[in-house]
């Protein structure tokens, strides 16, 4: 059997997925996790996925954002905030 | 604008009348709080205009969770700086909104502390709302409020925070303990509503009996209502008390009776079950006399929503007839199938009854392992997307092309 990824390398896969769709299109959770689950098939379950993105919040590399719908994203300044 | 009392013409006409103020309400507030003050400018400003000034805030949050916070600037900020940053926090309620008097003046305290001071108890999700805050705010009033004991609501696409009626403890109608279901599937479903994974919201809401006081037919991607499967109980001296008192039996509640199954000889009511619809109308007009059987539980519909993206949608009958019994496993299993699906094959802001209409209410049964049955019909010939394949008869394609 193939072996299986941990939650730290799905959240790290997770983060270069963010990171290279940033400023072209935002990520939903669901996305990363099919995204995930195809590119890894049987390696990652959801699970798995759940764990990663934890990972990911908890530690502050994404935060979720709300346009409409929720985001995972890298943390950065928003357009509409005042200072 | 800070520091002075700003006037108010246009809301001042909003504190005439016999009703309760939410103007009144904030100019209380704004004596103490110049958020409160900012925020009366601010919105005579926009009653005025008749434009809002608010921006949507999207990455305001506590570490770690994807709900509980929704983020509010104003757009004109040099002006009223004080609500320049005026984020709303949704604080889970417990279930039934029963408080002690000490916890209310808990939450009351840190919300004086760190934000406006004004709340809304209610919102329309059933949270506790706290309104207006600034962004480096939020994590020290999430700290307070778990230090006496309240985390934060769902927002976004998440599990909203179920809520229900008081149920059992306090109603004589309520068929099952709502307050212990909502209980047990707010601390189940913990990860789904801090953390949003679905494709957009999804609301528990759950009424003890048809009565439905959360409205939760109308407004929840699941709903639970109380139900029975027996005979109405009737105490018959009760019911011709309420006669001799002057309740006319058969002009108010036997001719409003949608089942068309009730009977009233002037002596002796009778009521044939088997159509009764449960609609409760004869219940509420003799609580005294009349009382739901004895064989409880409670019906479980899917699909309801206030119009938002697109029109409002009424649940629809997914299980007729559920016992209720902690740990509640095969009612969440059962929601573990459905948002497999919805995860899978479901749209950005999609609802789940959108979904449903998507896809047809056939084929999503069959997609989540539930076998159509009639009580899913809320008339015959009403529900043409169950196909019963047994019944159908092969056809050798003559017929068909005779049709065209
Ligand atoms: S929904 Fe029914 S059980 Fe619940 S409070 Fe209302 S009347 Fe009572
Ligand atoms: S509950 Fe409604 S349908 Fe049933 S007997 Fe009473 S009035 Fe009729």
């Amino acid at each position: 059997m193939a072996q299986m990824l941990t939650p730290q390398e799905a959240a790290e896969a997770m983060f270069n997925m963010v990171k290279e769709a940033t400023g072209l299109r935002k990520l939903k959770p669901m996305d990363l996790t099919k995204n995930l689950l195809e590119a890894y098939g049987d390696r990652v379950d959801k699970q798995i996925c759940k764990e990663a993105i934890k990972e990911l919040v908890d530690s502050g590399r994404c935060v979720y954002t709300y346009f409409g719908g929720t985001y995972l994203e890298l943390p950065h300044r928003e357009g509409a905030a005042n200072d | 604008m800070a520091d002075e009392f700003p006037k108010t013409p246009l809301l001042d006409e909003l504190e005439k009348g016999a009703w309760p103020s939410f103007v009144s309400e904030i100019k209380m507030a704004a004596k103490r709080n110049a958020a409160s003050r900012d925020l009366l400018g601010l919105l005579e400003r926009s009653y005025r205009e008749k434009i809002g000034h608010w921006k949507h805030g999207g990455i305001v949050g506590v570490l770690g969770y994807g709900g509980g916070v929704i983020g509010r600037y104003c757009d004109v900020p040099e002006e009223f700086p004080n609500v320049s940053h005026f984020h709303t926090i949704r604080v889970n309620q417990p279930s039934g909104w029963y408080y002690s008097t000490s916890a209310l003046r808990k939450i009351c305290d840190i919300w004086e502390r760190h934000g406006s001071g004004l709340t809304n108890m209610h919102g329309s999700t059933g949270d506790i709302i706290l309104l207006g805050t600034r962004t480096d705010e939020l994590e020290p009033t999430f700290s307070e409020l778990t230090e006496v004991g309240f985390d934060l609501g769902g927002s976004g696409s998440d599990v909203r925070t179920p809520s229900c009626c008081l149920g059992k403890s306090r109603c004589e109608w309520a068929c099952y303990d709502t307050m212990a279901l909502t209980y047990d599937l707010t601390k189940s479903f913990q990860d789904e509503l801090h953390r949003p994974a679905f494709p957009y919201k999804f609301k528990f809401k759950m009424s003890g009996c048809p009565n439905d006081c959360v409205a939760s037919v109308a407004r929840a991607d699941i709903s639970i209502i109380g139900t029975w499967r027996d005979d109405i109980r009737i105490d018959h001296d009760a019911v011709m008390e309420y006669a001799e008192k002057g309740l006319d039996i058969q002009k108010h509640v036997v001719n409003f009776c949608p089942g068309k199954c009730m009977e009233w000889t002037g002596k002796k009511l009778t009521i044939d079950n088997s159509t009764c619809r449960h609609c409760m109308h004869c219940l509420n007009l003799m609580p005294k006399a009349l009382r739901p059987g004895k064989d409880q539980g409670a019906v479980v519909l899917i699909g309801s929503k206030a119009p938002i993206i697109e029109g409002a949608l009424l649940s629809s009958v997914l299980i007729p007839f559920w016992n209720p019994q902690p740990p509640y496993s095969d009612l969440k299993d059962l929601v573990g199938r459905i948002w497999d699906l919805w995860c899978e094959e479901g749209k950005n802001r999609e609802r789940i009854g959108e979904f449903i209409q998507r896809v047809g209410m056939g084929n999503f049964l069959e997609m989540i392992g539930v076998e159509p049955i009639a009580e899913m019909v809320a008339h015959p010939r009403e529900n043409p997307y169950v196909f019963y394949e047994e019944y159908l008869v092969e056809d050798d394609g003559e017929e068909e092309e005779g049709q065209n």
